[in-house]
């Protein structure tokens, strides 16, 4: 009769089954676990704290707001010696994401043709993609930049050979200047009525996109092929010409001249620039090549032939067949690429290239000798930076990726 | 996980540095080693030669402190350090003195937390340029194309001399002397500044060093000294009175070939002082009696390792200048040795 009181064992909870019942057991090394990773970390934390306060150094950003001191030569926002370290820096970041701008692109350009090329059944080209592929992928980056840097700075001759009846190097078509310092190209100069071309431009590349736009629900809805391409064309450059004389040519041309030491006027394209900008496209480029490479061969032989069954032709099957589908594999490594890409441009310094690594962590460390605080500030912009450029590429990701129904 | 990590390798320096903060005099001397920055190839100063053996005006005076502490001036290791690295190298302690041709800045002796413990290149802040460019003064420089090493007072002094002279300048930041050598041939700049002792150093390496030369204008004060860590007054104060004895000796007549008769006993009670038979020098700064004498029997006085390395008759050719001993109208003026 006792056996109606008796209450079920399971569900009194004794401390033991923390360790014996195997429901609890996991949950408990876990939070064990957690514990000691936030003891080390805290350990860790105030040791680097204590041991600062012993050699009488602190932890302070006050150094950002001083005057910097010293120049920088690439500067997308002005910027003077009397500026703070805190402009500096900023200078700094934007000549990063320059140059990871630029590298993005190019490297998606070539690591695509690479990719595809190397695939091709033309024994020369494939061959020749390969030997790029794993030129690029298995040397060192720094190793990179730095040949291109010598091999510009040691082939191209100074401004100097320029000077003089007898000079030894001559402008290209008088408006490009290659010179070890750089390349020299004209600048536009932006007269009155300039606003209406460029809004011309602008316009014209909407109409343009809209009509790719149209002709594509043509082929949609009536299966009849309209030319793009030369009315693409047309649409891209005609209205901006005409508007442009239209106008009076408002828009006039800087170019570069020899005055004093240097090339004045125009834009300098900075040899480090270049340099760097060369050797990371290239270098990410392969390993994009072998990214695409890949997504192509997942797709199957198949969808080739399907395609060729139904009479399209071979760069048709690649742009609308295979690509679509391969884009799905190539993306979410490209991202990580892009990522690296963008890491890799803080070996900038090793040509003078003035970014955040160069800048905050360069000079403004030394100068300052705040070395933890530079360093942190330098992660966080570097976290910001691959956050964000992961944050749009997920976006696209996201568009392009295979949506189940 | 890279935050972790990151924060590891600062505790890790953090605790270096801590350790060694204090009693730098017996770690080296249970090491038996003398860990000793110097730059990472500068002629004359501090470079390897042909056989890797370190040599130079710097790298004297690291020779110079192992010999008195350790009794043996070739257990030095040289740590080749740039602008850069330097400082964090002498703070975490992986060297136990640092003689790169290093300036005496306010902010580093008293923000960055080191010792400088004396001058022994008093150096100022030059412009070399290409003698084909026909420029022959600094005030002429405008717009030009400017090779400097980076992480250096120069960098400062630069922005603020054409800064005062109204004029523009495009700085090609460069991370060691041999890069900026390189570029500045190449023509990559039309002019490379750094302290006037490194352009003579730099320049008498060039194929044709009469193409080149170093402008008039001094832009800059740069005393540079060897530097240790703040907080251990022991140690600073024997690499301090090592360089002392060196520029003492000099001013005393003490060279390397009449040092062994000399130490025998000398009328001149300050030159047996120094060298340890007479009075208790040595102890007061926790050595025994002949460590200067020891000393100076690695590469001789002052002005012996100067003309030895970087004077007048080797390729380097500097001349005494600021760097010539009181009497003589040079700055060298060693506290007496009492």
């Amino acid at each position: 009769m006792s056996n109606t009181t008796d209450l079920p064992p399971q569900t009194s909870f004794k401390l033991s089954m923390l360790i014996n019942d195997t429901r609890y057991r996991s949950l408990t090394f876990q939070f064990i676990a957690l514990l000691g990773l936030c003891f080390f970390i805290a350990w860790l934390i105030s040791n680097a704290v204590v041991n600062l306060e012993n050699l009488g150094q602190d932890i302070s950003y006050r150094f950002l707001g001083n005057p910097a001191g010293y120049d920088i030569n690439q500067q997308p926002i002005s910027f003077s010696s009397q500026d703070t370290h805190l402009r500096a820096a900023f200078v700094g970041v934007l000549n990063t994401l320059i140059v990871a701008f630029l590298g993005c692109i190019t490297a998606t350009i070539l690591g695509v043709f690479a990719g595809v090329l190397r695939l091709s059944n033309n024994w020369v080209v494939s061959k020749l993609m390969a030997v790029y592929v794993e030129a690029f992928r298995n040397v060192p980056v720094l190793i990179w930049i730095l040949i291109i840097f010598s091999i510009m700075t040691v082939s191209l001759p100074g401004p100097r050979s320029f000077r003089g009846d007898n000079a030894t190097a001559t402008m290209l078509f008088d408006a490009f200047a290659f010179t070890n310092r750089g390349v020299y190209v004209p600048a536009p100069v932006w007269g009155s009525g300039s606003l209406i071309v460029v809004l011309t431009f602008v316009l014209s590349v909407i109409a343009m996109i809209a009509y790719r736009r149209y002709a594509t629900k043509v082929l949609y809805d009536t299966g009849r092929l309209l030319p793009t391409l030369w009315p693409s064309i047309a649409i891209f450059f005609l209205p901006t010409i005409l508007m442009f004389f239209i106008m009076g040519r408002p828009i006039g041309l800087d170019y570069p001249e020899l005055r004093g030491f240097n090339f004045q006027g125009g834009i300098q394209v900075r040899g480090s620039l270049i340099a760097l900008w060369f050797a990371l496209s290239l270098y990410t480029g392969a390993f994009i090549a072998e990214n695409v490479r890949a997504g192509i061969m997942a797709i199957s032989k198949g969808q080739t032939e399907a395609a060729g069954a139904l009479g399209l032709r071979p760069n048709r099957i690649m742009n609308l067949v295979i690509l679509p589908q391969a884009l799905r594999i190539i993306i979410p490594p490209l991202i990580s690429q892009y990522l690296n890409l963008t890491k890799n441009s803080s070996l900038a310094i090793a040509v003078g290239y003035m970014d955040v690594t160069g800048t905050l962590g360069g000079i403004t460390l030394n100068q300052t000798g705040r070395a933890i605080e530079a360093v942190l500030l330098l992660m966080l912009f570097y976290l910001l930076i691959s956050l964000g450029i992961s944050a749009i590429m997920n976006v696209y990701n996201n568009a392009v990726k295979l949506k189940e129904r | 996980m890279k935050k972790t990590v990151f924060l590891g390798a600062l505790t890790v320096a953090g605790l270096a540095a801590g350790a060694s903060a204090a009693a730098t005099l017996d770690d080296v001397k249970a090491r038996g080693v003398l860990n000793c920055g110097v730059n990472t190839g500068l002629v004359g100063f501090a470079a390897p030669d042909a056989d890797g053996v370190w040599g130079g005006f710097d790298v004297a005076v690291c020779r110079a402190v192992a010999a008195a502490v350790l009794s043996d001036a070739n257990a030095v290791t040289f740590v080749p350090l740039t602008g850069k690295t330097r400082f964090t190298a002498l703070a975490a302690g992986e060297i136990d003195m640092l003689a790169r041709n290093t300036t005496w800045t306010f902010s580093r002796d008293n923000d960055l937390k080191f010792e400088f413990v004396g001058v022994n290149y008093y150096d100022g802040q030059g412009f070399m340029v290409p003698r084909e460019l026909g420029v022959s003064s600094a005030t002429e420089l405008d717009g030009a194309t400017v090779c400097i090493q980076t992480g250096t007072t120069t960098e400062l002094n630069l922005a603020d001399f054409f800064r005062s002279n109204n004029m523009s300048y495009d700085p090609v930041p460069i991370e060691t002397n041999p890069e900026a050598q390189q570029q500045y041939l190449a023509g990559a700049c039309d002019v490379y500044t750094t302290d006037a002792s490194g352009l003579a150093a730099t320049r008498a390496n060039f194929e044709n060093p009469g193409d080149h030369v170093v402008l008039p204008e001094i832009v800059s004060k740069e005393p540079l000294g060897p530097v240790v860590r703040h907080g251990d007054n022991e140690w600073g104060d024997i690499v301090r009175w090592t360089l002392n004895a060196l520029i003492s000796a000099e001013e005393l007549g003490i060279t390397s070939a009449n040092i062994g008769e000399l130490s025998g006993g000398s009328n001149n009670p300050e030159i047996n002082r120094i060298l340890g038979t007479e009075g208790e020098l040595g102890a007061m700064i926790g050595l025994d009696g002949e460590w200067a004498k020891r000393a100076l029997m690695v590469g001789g006085n002052y002005g012996e390792i100067f003309e030895a390395n970087i004077g007048e008759a080797t390729p380097i050719g500097l001349s005494r200048g600021l760097n010539a001993q009181w009497k003589d109208g040079g700055l060298l003026y060693s506290p007496p040795f009492r």
